[in-house]
């Protein structure tokens, strides 16, 4: 039952993230690889879409996962699954808030949380890294060089804080005149 | 008056989901605006709150603080109005978007765009990476943490749900550790 098993596995996904950004992306990764209904490829040009749109990447990624697989019933159900975890939760904290505050397990937890999550990023980031330099269009090396010199372009551009649009948008132009010029 | 200021709820989260790129940490300034300037439901030190929840519990930071923020406001109800709020305009822009998508991605140019845009999203989470690590608390657990998780994922394949639960409890037990010692 395809409905179910969207649902299930963006709540599984929505229950075991913590923090924001890309701290979802090695769950989604794993578990939507996993089952089939999306290539690193496509995860990772999904990424640039949710980037340019409005909105939380968790709710984006899970609307497009469900609408490519089920329609927007699949839609509906594995946006549910992702929202529903953590608005159980948040109710339940909102009354034990004091508690949940003071709370050393919850303290110990996230201590060991936050440094995990740094950790499953560049676990993800070497596989994504793979995944873009192999050179699916062509075998030739000259477009993996090109790739690599796009990269460090673009890393460069983004640790002077420029824009991610504006990132996408230019590696966008950047690619569409090297596939023309090259034949890829 | 109840179903207005219900109402009221969904449509300010709608705004905050409809005009933030990026999500997350994105949203706060837009909601510190609606919400605490605008619409006066909740203090400036409210929001602190909210992020410190929104942190540390699973889930989405826009879905949490939109929930947190609801309930404070209007109970249960408005928790609901509040969070379908913030989802509503992504997700009906993505159902819009995936069918232009569909239709465009097989186009040559489409298929060169989104060569070069791989490489740059690679850069962008590169800068996400950099970001969290330059915020995250500088000390041998915490980097052993790191290294351990990077590990079980990269090289023994572990699933990522089993490595977010042993580095929780690991992060658990060194907290309770130090607390036995002192």
């Amino acid at each position: 039952m395809i409905f179910l098993d969207l649902f299930w596995t963006f709540f599984k996904i929505g229950l075991f993230t913590f923090g924001g950004g890309y701290a979802m992306l090695p769950l989604i990764q794993s578990e939507v690889i996993a089952h089939g209904w999306m290539e690193t490829t496509d995860i990772v040009n999904f990424i640039a879409v949710s980037e340019s749109t409005p909105g939380p990447f968790a709710v984006n990624i899970s609307t497009y996962v469900g609408r490519i697989t089920a329609g927007i019933s699949g839609a509906f159900c594995a946006t549910l699954g992702v929202v529903l975890p953590s608005f159980l939760v948040i109710l339940i904290v909102a009354k034990f808030y004091e508690r949940f505050r003071s709370s050393r397990i919850v303290e110990g937890a996230m201590t060991g949380l936050r440094p995990a999550v740094i950790g499953l990023i560049a676990a993800s980031l070497l596989s994504i890294g793979t995944t873009v330099f192999t050179p699916a269009v062509s075998t030739r090396w000259l477009p993996v060089a090109i790739s690599g010199c796009l990269f460090i372009l673009m890393s460069i551009l983004s640790f002077k804080k420029k824009h991610p649009i504006l990132i996408i948008a230019l590696s966008a132009v950047i690619g569409i005149i090297t596939g023309y010029t090259l034949g890829l | 008056m109840e179903g207005r200021l219900l109402s009221d709820l969904f449509l300010t989260f709608a705004k905050v989901g409809a005009f933030t790129f990026g999500g997350g940490y994105a949203m706060i300034p837009l909601i510190q605006r609606e919400v605490v300037d605008q619409k006066k439901w909740i203090s400036n030190e409210d929001i602190l709150d909210v992020i410190a929840i929104a942190e540390s519990t699973p889930g989405p930071i826009a879905i949490n603080s939109a929930t947190f923020i609801g309930k404070k406001v209007a109970g249960t109800k408005g928790a609901v109005a509040a969070t379908a709020g913030v989802v509503l305009p992504s997700f009906l822009i993505i159902i819009a978007v995936s069918f232009v998508l569909e239709a465009f991605q097989h186009i040559k140019a489409v298929r060169y765009a989104f060569w070069g845009i791989r490489a740059g999203v690679l850069a962008l989470i590169l800068k996400a990476l950099w970001s969290m690590f330059s915020v995250c608390n500088k000390n041998g657990v915490s980097y052993a943490v790191m290294a351990l998780a990077f590990l079980l994922v990269s090289v023994l394949k572990l699933s990522v749900i089993l490595v977010i639960v042993i580095c929780a409890l690991l992060g658990i037990l060194y907290t309770q550790g130090k607390k036995v010692r002192r």
